[in-house]
């Protein structure tokens, strides 16, 4: 968190949130933007959302590769993408969100765990597109159109 | 849908092109590395790791800008080992856009290298690479620094020790059978996979797709393979292949 003060992160994110301004946070980047982690010791997150960051429960950890997700809403960030697409996951911790109007998509790994959520032009993706092929490429490029 | 094994090119640097060992031997010019990743990336591999064969053994610092140059063009995973002396090292490297570093020789003189790097970067970015050998008396051990120094350990008791330091996934890899066609390890890879909770990559000797079958029946989470991918046989021949989609059709 305190690398996060040091470049005013909180009053950033804080700022697009208020003007409802297309903000997309990957991995870990989404994961700052919730309450609170234990990865290494108990963390303050930017606190969007009050809702905390838990270890996965899985025989092998980190999730590691490509896996598949299930929308779960509408949403222009899925607008017009190609079917059957899998995404490149590298994490050990999720996003316990309990907003289910919230929840953008969810994957299978161990349980079924939040892999992405949208609320108000706010975005986060537990994998990442940007390393995911075409797949990802089509995510992002909407998330421009936003 | 449970997560896929990945198929996972190896590439390897030396004197700053992309070459090709066999046991670890004989490096074989092959081209222009960024070249190289271009035609991986068009070919949608599952994830790509880079080895730096010269760093730890010239002692010498990895080649930031040719990383930075390769990681621009990578729609996909990369990971990159050589030359991973120090956490300053890694933070360069991760800057780059690298999400994994691959250790194997700093390891031999600090293990504390792994949780160093894991509790800042998280431990799916560290990587702990065995190389693997018979020994000429005792046995196979794990080895260090381009399979030149021999650590007292199997590899399955180094798996479990770095496993233990806060590596987040190991590669396996056998030295005796580096572009030598003759399948993986299977025996041992099953047993460091029931050893470990931790992804295991296991490489040296693949030969055809069915490699990758048994490797994944095995219990690997990835499989790398170079010459295979590299060279069309018989004449090894240079020429860039890889099995698109192979676990999704």
């Amino acid at each position: 968190m305190q690398g996060l003060r040091n470049v005013s992160a909180p009053e950033i994110i804080s700022a697009r949130y208020a003007d409802a301004r297309p903000t997309l946070g990957i991995c870990i980047g989404m994961q700052i933007l919730f309450s609170d982690s234990d990865e290494n010791g108990l963390h303050e997150g930017i606190g969007i959302w009050k809702s905390s960051v838990r270890k996965l429960e899985a025989p092998i950890l980190p999730h590691m590769g490509w896996n598949t997700v299930q929308f779960k809403k509408e949403s222009n960030l899925r607008n017009e993408i190609r079917p059957n697409p899998r995404y490149y996951f590298v994490h050990s911790y999720f996003v316990e969100c309990n907003k289910q109007e919230d929840v953008f998509c969810s994957t299978d790994y161990g349980k079924e765990f939040v892999s992405g959520f949208e609320h108000d032009n706010i975005f986060g993706l537990q994998f990442h597109p940007e390393k995911s092929h075409k797949y990802g490429m089509e995510l992002l490029a909407n998330f421009c159109k936003i | 849908m449970a997560i896929e094994a990945r198929i996972i090119p190896v590439l390897l640097l030396h004197k700053d092109g992309l070459y090709k060992t066999k046991q670890f031997n004989n490096p074989k010019y092959v081209g222009d590395p960024v070249n190289a990743v271009r035609i991986f990336n068009e070919k949608e591999v599952d994830e790509l790791l880079i080895l730096d064969i010269d760093c730890s053994k010239e002692n010498k610092e990895p080649n930031y800008a040719l990383i930075e140059e390769i990681v621009s063009e990578a729609f996909m995973p990369v990971g990159y080992g050589g030359g991973i002396a120090s956490l300053e090292i890694a933070k360069k490297i991760f800057q780059l856009g690298v999400e994994k570093v691959i250790i194997n020789s700093a390891l031999s003189k600090n293990l504390n290298l792994l949780s160093e790097i894991s509790s800042i970067y998280g431990a799916q970015a560290v990587v702990g690479c065995i190389d693997y050998k018979k020994s000429l008396l005792g046995g196979t051990k794990a080895y260090f620094t381009n399979a030149s120094k021999k650590s007292n350990s199997t590899p399955l008791e180094w798996a479990k020790i770095i496993e233990k330091a806060g590596a987040g996934e190991i590669m396996l890899n056998a030295v005796d059978r580096e572009g030598t066609y003759q399948g993986y390890d299977i025996s041992l890879l099953k047993q460091i996979v029931k050893a470990v909770n931790i992804p295991v990559v296991v490489s040296g000797g693949a030969n055809v797709n069915s490699d990758f079958d048994d490797a994944k029946q095995a219990g690997a989470s990835g499989m790398a393979a170079g010459s295979m991918f590299i060279y069309q046989r018989p004449h090894n021949a240079v020429l860039i292949s890889y099995p698109s989609n192979y676990f999704y059709n």
